[in-house]
């Protein structure tokens, strides 16, 4: 395999930039000491690691670990105090701003976190943006810029703005901006963190899709374990800025480097490591404060299921209705939803394991709903998908 | 200890300084009829159009300005007060204290945008701008008609340099403002696609900052506004001069009629900017 991307005792310190810190950083000392001892704080602590052609590279951390630090020392959008970064063979370290820029235009594309979409735009307008810095022609571009957007499936919002989409299709704007570029590498930071589990869910699909057809290379920035083992060809495991462990997830799951990375994957099997958000699927529902009997039965016959899950206006859970009573409701001419809600559901968490729900799971009749701390439905558990999920749809993709 | 007991000589140096600079008449001559310049399209424009008309592009400016929500008390407002302004005889000076606050207002955007961008690009020039902008905005508006005199003769010239200086700071301060609080990870976003300095801030920063620059804009031509009565101590002619006049003959019914026509040019200025700042959204 060839090494697209290599990184070699990358290092960067925030405040004082003495030569003492940077002899400290190469005795190998921890942030903690070096912090002690000079008040620089160190981002990243000699980094070595490299990416190879086309596979999904999955920087994992929790906050301050210095994910964040390292991903934009690639692209240089943070200098770095020492060390090189390769791509292609071509040392970024020694390049000028033009020489810069123009890497960052042809060969590198990144995704934000918080989408960074520009509010002044158009979503076409969002999605070319690289393409028009470029300099490519209006009409080439903007027809690009469509054929990303169709690509990430969204139709028909061409000519809306940021804010008129929801954080999920603000992200697939995100992803298609960075795709009409036409770059070889994908820089996502945290891509799909701030979206709710299910979106966050099928934007990972989403990737995987398009990765099979397009074959980037992908550093991905993630605080989540799962989010990692799904989608990671390989995983880099950083913490207090100094990479604990890199390897397939298969690896960090067999033989964790150490304790920390032990905990992070404590006691992880493939039920385990599945929590209730994973395997949730998006429930069919009615708003008892809006909607009568007679919607709710033919939301039913849409869906062909035969119950449905009541909310309030609020979006917060209240229970559920089966169509046998809704139609005797109907029957009796009565408009009154409430008096034929079962209250009685098996509820759950998102963050629960899928292992502690398994032997539940067969003996209640009724799928499970997912509550959120709020009281909010955010989903619901059918026997059906956690099998497929456990099956291995789910975890490690190998 | 002489120093504690004499007095230090600043107004001599400041004097000597301006002596200095008369010295470069060509300098301040060639800006005298550039300036002059603008001042006289302006007034041509105004003197050429008639009354009903002027009102009549006002009134479409004003229909233009507010298109997604129309406030019809505005556009009856503008009619009463310009027919006031016009019946009370103030025409002329209406449109020459206007012409005073265009050209003003204009310089100041021209100068002082650019001076903001700089500001927000670098944080030396930020940290020296920042006294010079108090000291312009804080020091007595009067001190700046003696040097202006100097370097400009008298007329509408002095004038709108004064005023320039006085209602240039908002503009400056706000394009600096409004480009700093352009949200990091866009700028992020900007520089990640490979965007020079020169399309990251036209693209990117000017759009963002434009709702804030454009209070600013609009804080400089009410300021400038309020330099009117000051600058017709150099001669600049307009509704200033007749607010002085009446000052001087002590005539309390002149001084309210022509201070009314000032507030109304001024609600009118106010409104049609902030309209207009207003439809970008």
């Amino acid at each position: 395999m060839t090494k697209k991307v290599e990184v070699k005792n990358l290092a960067k310190i925030f405040g004082k930039r003495s030569p003492r810190v940077k002899e400290l950083i190469t005795q190998g000392k921890t942030k903690a000491e070096i912090l002690e001892q000079t008040g620089a704080t160190v981002g990243v602590n000699q980094a070595n690691f490299h990416v190879n052609q086309g596979e999904i590279f999955v920087i994992m951390g929790l906050s301050g670990s210095g994910k964040s630090t390292l991903i934009r020392m690639i692209n240089r959008l943070i200098e770095p105090t020492q060390g090189t970064i390769s791509i292609d063979g071509q040392d970024l370290m020694t390049l000028n701003k033009k020489e810069l820029r123009e890497v960052r235009r042809q060969k590198m594309s990144m995704i934000f976190q918080n989408f960074a979409l520009f509010p002044n735009r158009t979503i076409l307008e969002n999605t070319a943006y690289g393409l028009e810095i470029k300099g490519v022609e209006k009409n080439v571009r903007e027809q690009k810029a469509h054929e990303a957007l169709e690509l990430v499936g969204l139709h028909g919002y061409d000519h809306q703005f940021p804010q008129q989409l929801s954080g999920g299709m603000q992200q697939r704007v995100g992803l298609a901006r960075g795709l009409a570029n036409d770059a070889e590498i994908l820089l996502m930071d945290e891509a799909f963190s701030a979206l709710d589990p299910l979106n966050r869910k099928d934007m990972q699909d989403e990737l995987l899709d398009l990765q099979e057809k397009m074959h980037k290379t992908i550093i991905f920035i993630s605080h989540d374990l799962n989010e990692a083992l799904r989608i990671g060809d390989r995983i880099l495991i950083m913490k207090d800025g100094v990479i604990v462990q890199t390897g397939t997830p298969e690896d960090i799951l067999t033989h964790p480097a150490d304790d920390y990375v032990k905990r992070f994957i404590e006691d992880v099997d493939r039920t385990r490591v599945l929590t209730v958000a994973n395997v949730m699927i998006r429930p069919n529902t009615i708003n008892i404060d809006k909607d009568g009997p007679r919607l709710a039965l033919r939301r039913m016959q849409e869906n062909e299921i035969s119950s449905v899950y009541v909310v309030d206006s609020a979006r917060k859970f209240v229970g559920f209705a089966d169509a046998k009573d809704v139609v005797g409701l109907i029957r009796k001419e009565s408009r009154d939803l409430r008096s034929v809600v079962q209250t009685s559901v098996p509820t759950t968490h998102p963050d629960v394991p899928v292992n502690d729900l398994m032997d539940k799971l067969s003996s209640t009749p009724i799928p499970y709903a997912v509550l959120d701390d709020d009281h909010h439905l955010v989903g619901i558990i059918v026997r059906g998908a956690v099998l497929g999920a456990i099956a291995g749809n789910g975890v490690a993709q190998e | 200890m002489t120093i504690l007991i004499s007095k230090l000589p600043l107004s001599d140096w400041v004097n000597s300084f301006v002596t200095w600079l008369t010295q470069f008449t060509g300098f301040f001559n060639g800006i005298t009829s550039f300036i002059g310049g603008i001042v006289n399209g302006f007034q041509w424009v105004f003197d050429l159009l008639p009354v009903w008309l002027f009102i009549v592009i006002v009134l479409a400016i004003t229909w233009y300005a507010t298109r997604h929500g129309k406030k019809w008390g505005l556009l009856l407002f503008e009619l009463a007060g310009l027919l006031l302004i016009w019946n009370l005889d103030y025409w002329r000076d209406m449109t020459q204290t206007l012409t005073l606050v265009l050209t003003s207002s204009l310089i100041a955007l021209v100068i002082g945008i650019p001076l903001g961008i700089l500001m927000a690009k670098s944080h030396t020039f930020e940290a020296i701008m920042k006294p010079i902008l108090d000291l312009m905005q804080t020091m007595p508006a009067f001190v700046y008609l003696i040097p202006a005199v100097a370097f400009f003769g008298i007329g509408m010239v002095p004038g709108v340099i004064s005023s320039v200086i006085f209602a240039m700071p908002p503009t400056v301060r706000m394009t600096n403002l409004g480009i700093r609080q352009v949200p990091v990870d866009l700028i992020e976003a900007a520089d990640s696609y490979g965007s020079t300095s020169w399309q990251k801030l036209i693209k990117v920063q000017l759009p963002l900052a434009k709702s804030t620059l454009m209070a600013g804009v609009n804080q400089s031509m009410m300021l400038s506004l309020s330099m009117v009565v000051i600058a017709s101590m150099i001669g600049a002619l307009g509704l200033g001069t007749q607010v002085y006049f009446a000052v001087g003959r002590n005539n309390a019914g002149n001084g309210f009629t022509a201070g009314l026509a000032i507030v109304i040019l001024a609600i009118i200025l106010d409104r049609i900017t902030q309209a207009f700042n207003r439809a970008k959204h």
